[in-house]
């Protein structure tokens, strides 16, 4: 199969890069890009493991295709902190112990962007139900939420 | 060696602080490397061709197309894995598992494997491959499987553990009994005697990172192995025996790993992609995808239990029985032994017995789930003492109290207990205020304990001062869940120096010596005595050099808040030398400063919690919902304190699934109808309340800080605890696990039939 020419924008740095017709965008990030930070985790849109951001909606990338990508915006936990400054978000997962294994933690963190990005001062039960899409088997949730909140607290002060 | 273990009851400085995780900015930056996030030069992408029969005869497997296949460099099937096992019956089934040998053994049992330039050309030449089949009859449920009429998993198994050698062949691979007294004349004294029985479905440990490995063999025999593991020892050992190598040829280095949960404590794919790269002469990178996961790896045992327990009318238990039959996947295990050993351990019995069957069936291999075997067997016991509390009049919580096991009981799989947290975790939750939060309609409360051995283990570790003061640790117990965070606590608090000034690392197989897994809670348990072993001898040597930088005999020199000071008032100028001053000087004064340990730690403390939830049924649709949930648990001492609460929530979330909603579910042909997390599904962030954590703190008098293991336990009660509190809901003992909302409902209409 012919590779597909794309050009795009990734943490806002343009990017161009060949794929095939049928390759999904979270394989090119890992495999041809080595941003290895969105995971796979099922394939299949049940898990948000490989979470991203496109052109401002949150999106499972295993179910994009690479060549999607042509001409939209990308963002990905590769570029979340600032130089050597996390993200708020960040901080409080590492301050509320957020993760314990962290296999999903690159998703929560981009899918809380997202929440607190439409609606900076959730309640439990909004934080809840806009993190549904990600699976967390480690730490039954508990930290993540606690976490989220206090970001959202923090983001707001700024 | 004169490492002393016991408990000695020191003030702690950094033990019990929270400090933030040595790999944690790793971890949200998305720098940390996993299983599947690294890779070699010239590597080729694995993938296995796996069985769709539950059980068949392999006739013949025809490579030849694969082979051909441009882009194709290495096809395998179990001819290129020979057997090696040396009459080693448990590695031969390991072997087998891998790559089945003649014949499949479930839906998804390993039958070939190729390496290909890219993974499309794999997938291609998965489908090239032809293999002739002839179907077997099949059974994948445990009661079915112990029916004389069954088919035959294995013609060469014969029940052992039974009086006499049975004539005949069976599913039953071993017979298992623990107890003592007389549970007969017990049952005489009762007053009052429940006797149920229970099933339970197959669960996943439900990782969410796939298995994933990259294995590189030289064409000089070496090889090296990068893999998400819970023990990269084991697995060196494991791959080395199964392919013919030098253990000490086999360079494994684990990655982060994205959960196990005893998952990853079981070697799958890693022979195989060893001996791909092996014939193709480059390393293979082979991910499994979730749906392989779901069908080849993981699950815990489908189990089936009866209970009869019977007490006086003042609430004293008589005597406690139980019979249970655990399936294994389709080779032997000791799975209900296990089962049949933790059973009654919260109790303090005169009379107890348990029988476990191991059952072969046509499911993947079953592997080891947090606390394995415990919660079903939990789950059965704890529901019918429930019952037992009803019908002799008493509050659950006051009978349990009553009859639970203290220091000095005789445990019902026979050791004697030291001091042990049963009671107090039961005091505690009495008056917790969950027991006093309101409920409402429909809603109902439950409680139930779980017990749990602890494992302590071979551990080998490293301590080594750099030439600046600073510390790196390391260890040979894989970090599933911030161990590298605590380990770092502990040997700041042992050489009395602050947390930042130490980093920890998990070594490589070809740099320590050999470690046991990061399995039955052992982690933070035997690499923290490791650890404490080490730095004493660091200090030793650190007390030695200041000895020697002040001229004075090192028996003056004694080792205080990270620093040499010379005791005796002959000695009063000479101030104190810090850790760091000493290093500085190590090049003049004999050099490098390391402390080291090579033990197995025994003593882990037996481990026990109590769980509160309630729960809300909808009578209308069998459908619930979590309202609270509260743990109590015995962590011995807890090193970092919100690791131990995110343990404790996490087995409880694991539980509630398990509970709930998780289960294999296997069609007519065998075939696993529900191999993703679509199907399977486990609880989501909107399916759960806060979980409310409550840590005790019973030192172990086995351990120089009084540390347990807290991994395991916490997924021990909630079977049971939930299954309480939706029967105290639905007004109806459920007994079938999961109670999804068509069992519930089901049970709610046969009451309301009458
Ligand atoms: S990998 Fe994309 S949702 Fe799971
Ligand atoms: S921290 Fe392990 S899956 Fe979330």
């Amino acid at each position: 199969m012919a590779g597909v020419a794309v050009s795009t924008t990734i943490n806002g740095d343009h990017v161009e890069y060949l794929c095939q017709p049928d390759e999904t965008l979270l394989d090119v990030l890992r495999d041809r890009l080595g941003l290895t930070g969105a995971k796979e985790g099922c394939g299949t849109g049940d898990c948000g493991a490989c979470s991203i951001i496109l052109d401002d909606r949150l999106v499972c990338s295993c179910l994009v295709l690479g060549a999607e990508a042509e001409g939209r915006r990308v963002e990905t936990i590769e570029g979340m902190a600032h130089g050597d400054k996390l993200h708020p978000l960040q901080q409080k997962f590492l301050e509320h112990a957020a993760l314990q294994c962290g296999i999903c933690t690159p998703g929560f963190l981009i899918a809380a962007k997202d929440l607190l990005a439409k609606n900076p001062d959730p309640t439990e039960e909004e934080i809840r139900f806009g993190l549904a899409g990600n699976l967390c088997r480690c730490t039954g949730y508990d930290k993540i939420v606690r976490a989220v909140q206090d970001a959202a607290s923090v983001m707001k002060g700024a | 060696m004169n490492f002393d273990p016991r408990f000695s009851g020191r003030k702690f400085t950094s033990v019990g602080t929270r400090p933030i995780r040595p790999d944690g900015v790793d971890k949200v930056t998305g720098r940390a490397r996993y299983g599947a996030d690294f890779n070699m030069a010239g590597q080729l992408v694995g993938r296995v061709l796996r069985s769709p029969h539950a059980h068949a005869k392999i006739r013949k497997i025809d490579t030849s197309k694969a082979e051909k296949l441009p882009g194709v460099k290495a096809v395998i099937t179990a001819a290129d894995l020979p057997d090696l096992t040396d009459g080693d019956a448990a590695m031969y089934d390991v072997l087998d598992n891998c790559m089945a040998r003649g014949k499949a053994l479930y839906d998804g049992h390993a039958v070939a494997a190729v390496a290909a330039v890219d993974a499309r050309t794999a997938r291609q030449a998965l489908k090239l491959i032809e293999v002739d089949y002839e179907l077997l009859p099949h059974v994948t449920d445990v009661d079915e499987a112990m029916k004389h009429s069954a088919p035959l998993i294995n013609d060469a198994i014969f029940t052992e553990g039974l009086e006499e050698k049975p004539v005949k062949p069976s599913n039953v691979t071993k017979r298992s009994q623990f107890g003592h007294g007389d549970v007969h004349q017990g049952f005489g004294h009762a007053d009052f005697i429940v006797e149920r029985s229970f099933k339970t479905e197959q669960t996943h440990q439900g990782y969410i990172e796939p298995h994933a490995c990259v294995a590189s063999v030289s064409s000089d025999g070496t090889a090296d192995l990068w893999v998400c593991t819970q023990g990269h020892f084991v697995y060196r050992q494991h791959c080395a025996q199964l392919l013919g190598m030098e253990a000490s040829k086999l360079r494994v280095t684990s990655s982060e790993i994205g959960g196990g949960f005893g998952g990853k404590t079981h070697v799958w794919a890693e022979p195989v992609a060893l001996a791909l790269s092996r014939k193709a002469g480059r390393p293979v990178k082979l991910v499994m995808t979730r749906d392989e996961v779901f069908r080849a790896s993981g699950p815990t045992s489908a189990t089936s239990v009866d209970v009869r327990i019977g007490a006086r009318k003042d609430g004293t238990i008589t005597a406690a029985e139980a019979t249970l039959r655990y399936s294994c996947g389709p080779y032997a295990g000791s799975w209900a032994e296990i089962g049949a050993m933790t059973a009654f351990a919260c109790y303090r019995l005169d009379n107890v017995k348990t029988v476990g069957y191991e059952v072969l069936v046509n499911r993947p291999k079953t592997a080891a789930y947090r606390a394995p075997s415990a919660p079903m067997a939990a789950f059965a016991v704890e529901s019918a003492v429930d019952e037992l509390a009803k019908e002799v009049g008493m509050d659950p919580v006051e009978f349990r109290i009553r009859n639970a096991a203290q220091e000095g009981t005789r445990s019902s799989y026979g050791p004697v207990y030291g001091p042990i947290g049963i009671g107090p975790t039961l005091e505690a939750a009495k008056s917790h205020p969950h027991m006093k939060a309101p409920l409402g309609k429909n809603q109902g409360r439950g409680m139930a304990c779980g017990f749990w051995f602890n494992f302590g283990g071979q551990t080998c570790t490293d301590l080594n001062i750099g030439m600046d003061g600073s510390v790196s640790l390391a260890v040979g117990t894989v970090d599933v869940g911030g161990s590298r965070a605590s380990l770092s606590l502990v040997a700041a608090e042992e050489l009395g120096i602050a947390y930042e000034q130490v980093k920890a690392i998990v070594a490589d197989t070809s740099s320590l010596g050999y470690n046991d897994m990061t399995d039955g809670s052992r982690g933070t348990f035997s690499s923290s005595m490791a650890t404490i072993s080490a730095a004493r001898n660091a200090i030793k040597i650190l007390r030695e050099r200041a000895a020697q930088m002040w001229d004075i005999s090192v028996d003056d020199v004694v080792w205080e808040n990270g620093h040499a000071i010379a005791k005796g008032e002959k000695h009063g100028n000479l101030g104190r030398l810090s850790l760091k001053e000493i290093a500085v000087a190590s090049g003049k004064t004999g050099g490098p400063i390391a402390g080291h340990s090579e033990l197995v730690a025994d003593g882990a403390g037996v481990s026990f919690a109590t769980h509160i939830c309630d729960i809300e049924v909808d009578p209308e649709t069998g459908a619930t919902r979590v309202l609270r949930y509260t743990v109590v648990q015995d962590a011995g001492k807890a090193v970092h304190p919100t690791y131990v609460e995110g343990q404790y929530q996490g087995g409880a979330a694991q539980g509630i699934g398990w509970a709930l909603n998780e289960e294999y579910i296997y069609g007519k042909d065998g075939r696993l109808q529900n191999p993703g997390f679509l199907d399977y599904r486990i609880p989501v962030c909107s399916d759960l309340p806060m979980i409310d954590t409550q840590i005790l703190e019973i030192p172990n008098p086995n351990h120089p800080y009084g540390v347990r293991g807290v991994g395991e336990t916490s997924i021990v009660p909630p079977l049971a605890a939930i299954a309480n509190a939706v029967s105290n809901a639905a007004g109806v003992r459920m007994t079938h696990i999961p109670m999804s909302p068509p069992r519930i409902l089901a049970a709610i209409e046969a009451k309301r039939a009458g």
